[in-house]
């Protein structure tokens, strides 16, 4: 009996979800600042529409698994989800997404960052909404660099920052000159190793999908990486990812720190950080004579699954989440310094917002300077900048990103790790069907 | 001085087993300490133990932001309820199993254990889509089901080793007696089996409880339990492991006071039929 009305109870339950779904979305996000606060003001949008949301937060990899399964499938479990730079044009290619066609009459798509529009669009319409955006950049210590009678030049080159990070190390008051990512992942290491590869003229693939990691350049950036972070790297930085060095930096302990331009807010809000009253800001550092500065460019943003039974609400919810009202929505309620950076030029224009975002400037022209068509000095046949966007490229950066880390531990030699990303990624490359052309 | 010995060996297994005993207990420590530590200080270099500001904050922002208590009853139902479904198809199995065996008895046992072979991974897609054309997804009942099919092959093996060790002439007996077969199973067999059937049933709780594949990847919001609540607090971009180990704790606490008072239960069940 008791099994019984279980049963039942849960069939009764679903049928219920069922009825009740016409006017509700169900959103996918992750559980990043931004989306919280997102979270937090969205009673607002169902007070207006009487659309109800449901919000599904999962971590980074769990949600990029759960919704490819669901739209791979056509499940139709999501209406809204939360995707990035890396997913939007290839699933755009497959057919996965609804092209945001219905976005209403006020929402002012022009006043898109270009090259932010750009990484959203495929054959000219757009596939996603930024919700914010970041490109890299480089925070540092003023108070350091004064002391070490440095100054940070307007277009630092690899060369002074190399210089610069083993001057401010001092391991005997645990200050290290210089935190970056070590951590495996496509994501995480392979992350600011390819921009930085670009940034010396390097690049992942030439015009026939050959891996380049036997290239000079290859060789001279995981060199100059390698031995930067073994002189001027906090201990055990091949397991430091952009949460392990925000962590760093706010405790005072590193010197520069090159990562997403949205830490700026971070390490400059003083509620978490130590050293928030001396932070700087430069652009990504270039190789001598290049002018590549590394072409990161990371989008979060909304997108409507193909297989939505609700395409028309999900993109009245997405307009909603992405326009210039709720920019201002935020500023009333949090203040400016927490409005989603990144995606529109107006927001720049603010003096507001300038005023309480002293990284403002630079933020925009990082985004700006981020070429993700053409994002070596060299030709290449894919687009993306800090990442490959070929739907290879989770498997093959990962990888990758699993060799270089151990490089940096100190448990292969740098040749080594070369020449084992080469085999690993031509393999890959291979058997995915690259060369039967 | 053999006692000398004895006691200088005694302290020596008591030492090692505490100390195994920590190791194994140490993740759960941590996590409870950082559940209470401000996010800075949480993945501090060098670790804090207890050198930290204590603050509550985590559990009240953990609180305010998720619905615990739907996470908390959907892992009850899906738990409870794939147990009690399990154990209803496992103790018919089990018996015939036990007391009816024939010559491919053991094939059919190891063919059961093979289903726990394959990686979970490898038929997600299909039963992906057998949910959606059952319109399962997100169901209570698609993950009981889904719960059950994953443990059963252990509760029958646990409950077929427990069957066993009872003697075969009592069932003989009740049958001698005119006892039909619901009587036999019902009234001898099951009251014999109790201590074996009340460990199957607990362990499975917790491999329901825990089990954190099929929960995450067939629900969404309606059926998602504990599992989502957890997954929910990890940050690509921001600090999250004091609010992640308050999740945590908030999530395995039901289960370990479970399974504090039911300890003896639980070793009683696990060792039965041990020493004959």
């Amino acid at each position: 009996m008791k099994l019984r009305s279980i049963i039942i109870g849960s069939v009764s339950l679903f049928a219920l979800a069922a009825g009740a779904q016409a006017q509700s979305l169900t959103i996918a996000t992750v559980n990043n600042g931004d989306m919280i606060r997102m979270q937090g003001l969205s009673d607002r949008f169902t007070e207006e529409t009487g659309i109800a949301l449901e919000w599904v937060t999962l971590e980074e990899n769990v949600l990029r698994q759960r919704v490819t399964t669901d739209i791979a499938t056509g499940g139709g479990q999501y209406d809204v989800m939360t995707i990035g730079a890396y997913e939007t044009p290839i699933w755009a290619a497959q057919g996965w997404l609804a092209p945001l066609d219905n976005l209403g009459d006020d929402y002012n798509a022009d006043d898109l960052i270009p090259a932010v529009r750009e990484a959203l669009t495929v054959d000219g319409s757009l596939y996603a909404a930024p919700f914010y955006a970041e490109s890299a950049m480089i925070m540092y210590r003023t108070d350091l660099f004064e002391e070490a009678g440095l100054e940070m030049p307007e277009q630092p080159t690899w060369e002074f920052i190399g210089e610069a990070a083993r001057a401010i190390t001092d391991r005997d008051n645990e200050v290290y000159g210089i935190c970056l990512r070590g951590k495996a992942g496509w994501g995480e290491n392979m992350a600011f190793l390819t921009a930085l590869s670009n940034s010396m003229g390097g690049r992942w693939f030439d015009e026939n999908w050959e891996p380049q990691f036997d290239s000079p350049e290859w060789n001279e950036a995981l060199n100059f990486y390698v031995d930067l972070m073994t002189d001027a790297g906090p201990p055990g930085a091949s397991s430091n990812g952009f949460n392990e060095n925000l962590a760093l930096f706010q405790q005072g302990k590193c010197g520069m720190w090159m990562d997403a331009t949205v830490a700026a807010s971070f390490v400059s809000n003083p509620d978490d950080s130590q050293v928030a009253d001396s932070v700087g800001y430069a652009m990504f550092p270039t190789k001598e004579g290049l002018d590549n500065n590394g072409n990161w460019l990371w989008v979060w943003s909304l997108a409507v699954p193909a297989s939505s039974q609700n395409v028309d609400e999900a993109q009245q919810f997405i307009s909603w989440a992405t326009d210039q009202a709720y920019l201002e929505m935020v500023a009333e309620e949090e203040g400016w310094a927490n409005v989603p950076p990144g995606t529109r030029t107006s927001l720049y224009q603010n003096q507001a917002y300038l005023d309480a975002a002293p990284f403002a400037d630079e933020t925009l022209a990082a985004i700006e300077a981020a070429n993700t068509t053409n994002s070596s000095v060299q030709e290449v046949p894919y687009s993306g900048g800090q990442f490959v966007a070929i739907p290879e490229f989770q498997g093959i950066g990962t990888a990758v990103g699993q060799i270089f880390s151990a490089a940096l531990a100190g448990q292969t030699p740098v040749d080594q790790a070369l020449e084992q990303a080469q085999q690993v990624t031509r393999m890959e490359m291979e058997r995915s069907g690259y060369y039967n052309q | 001085m053999a006692r000398a010995i004895s006691t200088r060996r005694k302290i020596g297994f008591t030492i090692l087993a505490w100390g195994i005993g920590l190791v194994i207990f140490f993740p759960i420590l941590w996590t409870f300490l950082t559940s209470f530590k401000p996010e800075g200080q949480a993945i501090a270099i060098p670790p804090r133990f207890f050198d930290f500001d204590w603050t509550l904050a985590n559990y009240e922002t953990v609180q305010s932001r998720s619905n615990y208590f739907r996470h908390f009853s959907n892992s009850v139902i899906s738990a409870v309820g794939s147990t009690l479904l399990g154990l209803l198809i496992a103790i018919p199995a089990a018996w015939a199993m036990a007391f009816s065996p024939t010559k491919r008895t053991k094939d059919v046992l190891m063919w059961m254990l093979s289903t726990k072979m394959l990686p979970a991974v490898g038929v997600l897609v299909p039963i992906y889509l057998i949910f959606r054309d059952l319109r399962l997804l997100d169901t209570h009942l698609g993950i009981i089901v889904v719960l059950t099919m994953i443990n059963l092959p252990i509760i029958i093996w646990m409950l077929f080793t427990y069957f066993k060790e009872i003697p075969v002439d009592i069932l003989e007996a009740a049958r001698m007696d005119g006892a039909s077969l619901r009587q036999e199973v019902v009234h001898v067999l099951t009251p014999m089996a109790v201590p074996g059937i009340a460990s199957t049933l607990l362990l499975n709780i917790i491999l329901a409880w825990n089990e954190a594949f099929w929960t995450l990847n067939l629900t969404t919001t309606n059926a998602a339990p504990l599992t989502a609540f957890i997954a929910s607090y990890s940050s690509p971009e921001g600090l999250f492991w004091a609010k992640l180990s308050a999740a945590s704790m908030m999530a395995i606490a039901p289960i370990l006071i479970m399974g504090w008072f039911s300890q003896k239960q639980l070793v009683r069940g696990l060792t039965f039929g041990a020493v004959k």
